[in-house]
């Protein structure tokens, strides 16, 4: 708490904005090179990012985020579709959705708390997936999804006479989003949505949040109306969620309803908890050690495993191979499990908390545990 | 006479069959501290709730500077300047001291809503040096960056009190604000209260010591069985006869 | 009137299985103070213990084929029916009501091990994290599930003696045309049954009655000397039995996959939190109340005015109910409200 601190944040940010921008090279050697994955954990980075301002900070537990998530997607397929490939609008409509969408939900759901409030939001998000499925269908075209065709208006591109042949690809003013730029559109949309993380975190407002989940009851008598807090928290989350559902659009166009599924939300949930809710850097860390694992555990097959085990005696081999090949694979959503289970039981702070404990044991005396920790609550 | 503060006007108030209050009126004078006194269960906390809004009486009103807060939700009642302060700790116990006490001064200057996400707190050096001066008043300055949780129970309260003084409200309500407190620490916790009546804040006190009592309060209103029995100055009450028999005499 | 009686059965029965697991809930929820989501997971290894019983009752042996004289064909036939003959067919016919035996048994074992190895370090934990450890364990449990008898539905048939319909338009007055399936009507009566199993065993037992203070008190009870702790843990072998009993009985009207616990899960939580937290006659009421509304919302004349409505009824239900009776239908007052 010295006047340093806005300083500090200021190296945090240049050093954030450095390792973000470097993904490419230092995930290289573990397997992580290449721009399919990377903007995928870029993109949960900013779902989980934004979750956290609502959970971390309030400590509201929602469990129909995925909503927003996918109401974004479908929001920004629309707008390559009627107006125009540009990415830049379909992002900025894809957020402007789900924050209306947020503000709509979240006004009826904030006026309940804790498990009411998270059935709330269930019901809401179970709604949309199925209404997404059925009645819908015009606007989701339901199972096969909303998907980009050649006989789209695309009222903006043929004003500016920009020419197409075949199926378009989304651009950023004329630079197409394939492969690396896919990542760097997305990377830089991670920091400046962190950008704006850190900025809630240390201002007044990210102050009540955080004082909202310490004693709701208390900020009630000291002269807070909580609840247009709460909804702002829930509204700017679920801004992020329309960003990360806009940006999985904008690198591969087209939106389907499963990415509203309440199993999808539960994503989330987990990598928050996994990083550390009520952190900065946490939910990120979260979403990058899920997304990377996903990735890598699903490639695993029993071939694979054979030749990662080969080095030990034929009977011991058979036995590990078969063992661990229920964890991989198909068998990844197990692992998740357990995880996740491992994650609340032993370190309910998340990554960060087990960093935090480390740190602690190379300087013995160290300063106490910073206000705010992170702590899951109700 | 001065301006009345608060007026309690006719409040009566009953949970399920049971009197809390019945027909209670009190007119609190501006700038004085009047104290509460009764027995256990004679309805101090209820009527102190009915002020804070969180009980809503059967019938009455209660007034504030002419507005009826009865009906008004806990934060309306104090951004028209009442603060409470609560009998068991109600602090944010995952922040730091200092934080704990911004907050209420951010509701000060602030009102009860606003979205002031983008302003860094640094830059609040105002808030914090209001803060700061206060934690500094009630000594828990050395303190301020730790968690308020790992505080001690009378340091928890103290740092309570302190929300309620950085507000500067018009109305301060103290429920029994030494009680848990060591003999040392409640003599401190009287001379900060006094030196607040220096600054003329009025308050209202409910309390069982009456070391407190009669060092602190300028008027007493004495609570029996949810009805006001007597009401005068330290002297007056001190020497009722009505008031000995049903508490002081009790506790002799 | 056909079509309506019709609806209204279709929902009791499915309105059942609702209140089975929502009873469960609401009892674990009630007296333990946790909140499982893993309570799915139970009803679905419910059902999977029926898909069990028929496996283990038709293990079969390859013998040849003597219907097939052109070259060696070999068909299985189970050792039941090769040792006991018709009586063996007979057994494997009632696999189902057979189940039960093995599920109780089963489930018991399974809710104790899951409440003294996870859920009794979670009392005092908040219920963000309650729901999330139990959650992951829903998940862990489903996923053994699909490895062990693989994803996609297994179908398991009702005994051949009640495979068809009830003539229950006849019985009622109301014309030939409104037929039931057999099953479903057993299905019903069972979960009646349990359902008055329960609240007997609650009601007049004095174990319940011990149960039923620590649900309204728990403090108090503990003071007085009992051990509530070993009881609450029993209570959440009951409900484990009663959520798996819910799964055996009702893989005959829907063949089970991993995931069927999921689904009900997050149904059942609506109906616990529409019936009232903590309350057992609401979870029970709610369970058949929303049921029966999702059957009649799915008839064709309502879908016709309000399209979709079939998909979204339950949810819809749950969200003006919170938000014009908090506590839901019958819930007490304090309650998880914080």
């Amino acid at each position: 708490m010295n006047s340093n601190f806005l300083r500090n944040d200021m190296v945090l940010m240049a050093v954030f904005t450095l390792v973000v921008l470097t993904m490419p090279i230092w995930l290289a050697p573990i397997g992580a090179g290449y721009p399919d994955l990377l903007q995928k954990i870029a993109i949960y980075g900013i779902f989980a990012i934004g979750f956290n301002i609502l959970f971390g900070l309030t400590g509201y537990l929602s469990f129909g985020h995925a909503a927003f998530l996918g109401v974004g997607s479908y929001a920004a397929v629309w707008t390559f579709k009627l107006f125009s490939m540009n990415v830049v609008p379909a992002i900025l409509f894809g957020v402007i959705v789900a924050g209306l969408f947020a503000l709509f939900i979240g006004y009826v759901s904030l006026r309940r708390s804790g498990i009411y409030f998270s059935i709330l939001t269930l019901a809401f998000a179970q709604m949309s997936y199925n209404l997404a499925y059925s009645v819908l269908t015009p606007i989701t075209n339901g199972e096969t999804g909303l998907q980009l065709s050649q006989g789209d208006a695309r009222v903006l591109d043929h004003a500016l006479g920009i020419a197409q042949s075949g199926l378009p690809t989304p651009s950023f003013f004329g630079m197409e989003i394939l492969g690396w730029s896919g990542f760097y559109v997305c990377a830089v949309a991670l920091i400046i949505a962190f950008f704006f993380a850190l900025r809630i975190f240390r201002s007044p407002f990210g102050m009540a949040l955080k004082a909202i989940k310490s004693n709701q009851n208390r900020m009630n008598y000291t002269g807070f109306n909580t609840r247009p807090y709460t909804l702002a928290a829930f509204v700017v989350s679920g801004m992020y969620a329309g960003l990360a559902g806009s940006l999985l659009a904008v690198t591969d166009p087209l939106a389907g309803a499963e990415r509203m599924q309440w199993t999808a939300s539960g994503e989330v949930v987990l990598m928050t908890i996994l990083g550390g809710a009520g952190t900065l850097l946490g939910p990120l860390l979260g979403a990058g050690i899920i997304k990377y694992f996903e990735n890598i555990f699903s490639a695993y097959n029993e071939r694979v495993l054979h030749d990662v085990f080969s080095g030990l005696p034929n009977g011991l081999e058979q036995i590990v191979v078969s063992f661990t090949s229920l964890f991989v694979g198909e068998g990844w959503q197990l692992t998740l499990g357990m995880l996740f289970m491992l994650v609340v039981i032993f370190l309910p702070g998340g990554v960060m908390e087990g960093f935090r404990r480390l740190t602690k044991l190379f300087r013995r005396d160290g300063p106490q545990s910073p206000a705010g920790a992170a702590q899951p609550a109700e | 006479m001065n301006d009345i503060v608060l007026h309690v006007a006719d409040v009566d108030k009953s949970f399920g069959g049971l009197r809390a209050l019945s027909n209670i009126d009190l007119q609190i004078e501006e700038g004085k501290t009047h104290a509460i006194i009764g027995p256990n269960g004679a309805g101090k906390s209820t009527l102190l709730n009915v002020c804070v809004g969180r009980i809503v009486p059967d019938s009455g009103a209660v007034i504030f500077n002419g507005k009826a807060l009865t009906g008004r939700q806990p934060h309306e009642i104090n951004q028209l300047g009442v603060a409470r302060v609560f009998q068991t700790p109600e602090i944010f116990p995952d922040l730091s001291l200092l934080h704990n006490v911004m907050i209420p001064a951010f509701a000060k200057r602030d009102g009860a809503f606003t979205f002031n996400a983008w302003s860094g707190l640094v830059r609040e050096s105002g808030i914090r040096a209001e803060a700061e001066s206060v934690l500094e008043d009630i000594g828990l300055i050395e303190k301020k960056d730790l968690e308020a949780a790992s505080l001690s129970r009378g340091d928890k309260r103290r740092l309570e009190l302190a929300m309620g003084l950085v507000q500067h409200p018009r109305l301060l309500l103290l429920d029994e604000p030494t009680a848990g407190m060591s003999r040392h620490d409640t003599n401190r916790t009287i001379d900060l209260l006094k030196k607040i009546k220096e600054r003329g804040m009025t308050k209202v006190i409910i309390e069982h010591d009456m070391h407190v009592v009669f060092s602190l309060a300028d008027r007493i209103s004495v609570l029996a069985q949810g009805r006001i029995i007597a009401e005068g100055t330290p002297e007056e009450v001190r020497n009722d006869p009505k008031v000995k028999e049903a508490y002081l005499g009790e506790a002799q | 009137m056909d079509a309506f009686v019709l609806q209204l059965l279709n929902g009791l029965d499915k309105g059942g299985a609702y209140a089975l697991i929502a009873l469960g809930l609401t009892l674990v929820f009630g007296t333990l103070g946790v909140v499982n989501f893993a309570h799915g997971a139970l009803f679905m290894l419910g059902a999977f213990c029926a898909v069990t019983m028929q496996k283990l009752l038709t293990l079969s042996v390859k013998v040849k084929d003597p219907g097939v004289t052109f070259f060696d064909a070999y068909k299985e036939i189970p050792y039941l029916e090769v040792w006991f003959g018709d009586t063996g067919k007979a057994v494997i016919d009632y696999a189902v009501p057979l189940s039960i035996l093995l599920a109780i048994p089963v489930m018991l074992l399974i809710g104790l091990v899951m409440e003294r190895g996870l859920i009794r370090f979670f009392y005092k934990r908040s219920h963000a994290e309650q729901i999330l450890v139990t959650f992951g364990l829903a998940i862990v449990l489903q996923e053994i599930v699909k490895t062990a008898f693989g994803a996609n539905p297994i179908p398991t048939g009702a005994p051949d003696a009640v495979a068809g319909s009830a003539a229950i338009g006849e019985w009622l007055g109301l014309g030939a045309a409104v037929v039931y399936p057999w099953w479903r009507l057993i299905y019903l009566a069972f979960s009646l049954a349990i359902i008055a199993g329960v609240f007997s065993f609650l009601q007049f037992t004095t174990y319940g009655m011990v149960v039923r203070a620590g649900m309204q008190d728990r403090e108090t009870v503990g003071l007085l000397g009992i051990n509530i702790q070993r009881r609450f843990t029993v209570v959440f072998g009951v409900a484990a039995v009663v959520a798996g009993l819910a799964g055996v009985m009702y893989t005959p009207i829907l063949p089970p996959d991993y995931h069927m616990g999921m689904e009900f899960l997050v149904l059942s939580f609506v109906v616990v939190v529409v019936g009232g937290m903590g309350s057992l006659p609401g979870a029970v009421f709610a369970g058949f109340l929303l049921g029966v509304l999702q059957s009649f919302a799915s008839m064709t004349q309502v879908k016709d005015i309000l399209p979709g409505i079939d998909q979204i009824i339950i949810y819809l239900v749950a969200v003006v109910i919170l938000l014009v009776r908090p506590r839901g239908l019958m819930g007490r007052r304090g309650v998880m409200e914080s």
